[in-house]
């Protein structure tokens, strides 16, 4: 059993489907951000999902999907500025990742400008 | 040659009893190939099979589901081939994770009444086994037995 079922969380959405547990979060949050299945929240939860998965902020409130084999997914909402901060984090990094990846597509895009003579050279 | 060669199995909720009676199939099959098998399973689908094999003749080792997440995530251990077996949305869902998060070659194992709908909509990387199935074993077990590892 993983240490989220001994917390003090609240229910949104219960036995659903994956799909509807990530539009309600979609709907449901001041922000949303999307992790990889495998993302770690609190001490030993690795989160179960189809990409994209969607994390939601409220207020001092992550909300996420929580899936038990037997019994479908679950929107839980737990207080969590700890957790909420790291997936703030995570987020930024992510973006700053991709900003690396267009310097890179900038630099290819400062080289020379082709001249018409190189063009018509054939 | 699968001398050395690691397999995971992975059983959904045991609610359907075809789920059951591959899983032992199959382990028995592929360790008799030289693989090295293991089984991860719920609290629930490992109690069902320790009590069906006692001594572990079939199935020589079985992990919690959760704990082989963890494990795969945090790089201790992965797999060669992983056949993730799934009749449910649930189901659907764990087999996502293991296609993110594992460098297996996975199997979706795809059973019960909804097994057409359920394989249909599989859309992450996997190598699909669809068989409308719940009591009869042999339509899944014909369908394993096409597969070429």
């Amino acid at each position: 059993m993983s240490c989220i079922e001994q917390m003090k969380y609240r229910l949104y959405l219960e036995r659903t489907s994956f799909k509807d547990a990530r539009e309600y979060i979609e709907k449901n949050s001041e922000e949303i951000y999307y992790v990889d299945p495998g993302y770690k929240i609190f001490k030993d939860y690795y989160i179960i999902g189809m990409p994209p998965v969607a994390m939601g902020v409220r207020g001092k409130e992550m909300l996420f999907t929580y899936v038990k084999p037997c019994h479908g997914t679950f929107v839980m909402g737990i207080d969590s500025e700890e957790e909420i901060t790291r997936l703030r984090e995570n987020e930024a990094k992510k973006i700053k990742k991709s900003l690396k990846g267009k310097e890179i597509g900038k630099v290819a895009s400062n080289a020379a400008p082709m001249s018409f003579s190189d063009v018509y050279k054939n | 040659m699968s001398e050395g060669k690691s397999a995971l199995l992975v059983m959904g909720c045991p609610e359907v009893p075809v789920q059951m009676s591959m899983v032992i199939y199959l382990s028995h099959k592929l360790s008799k190939s030289g693989w090295d098998v293991t089984v991860a399973g719920t609290d629930a689908a490992v109690k069902l099979l320790k009590a069906a094999d006692p001594e572990s003749y079939y199935v020589k080792k079985t992990v919690d589901l959760d704990e082989m997440i963890a494990n795969i995530v945090e790089k201790k251990v992965d797999f060669d081939v992983c056949f993730a077996f799934m009749h449910s949305d649930a189901g659907m869902t764990y087999g996502a994770t293991f296609s993110a998060i594992s460098k297996a070659r996975l199997f979706a194992v795809v059973f019960g009444k909804n097994a057409e709908a359920l394989g249909e909509s599989i859309d992450y990387p996997a190598e699909k086994i669809v068989a409308k199935a719940t009591h009869n074993p042999n339509p899944l077990k014909n369908k394993i037995d096409k597969v070429i590892l």
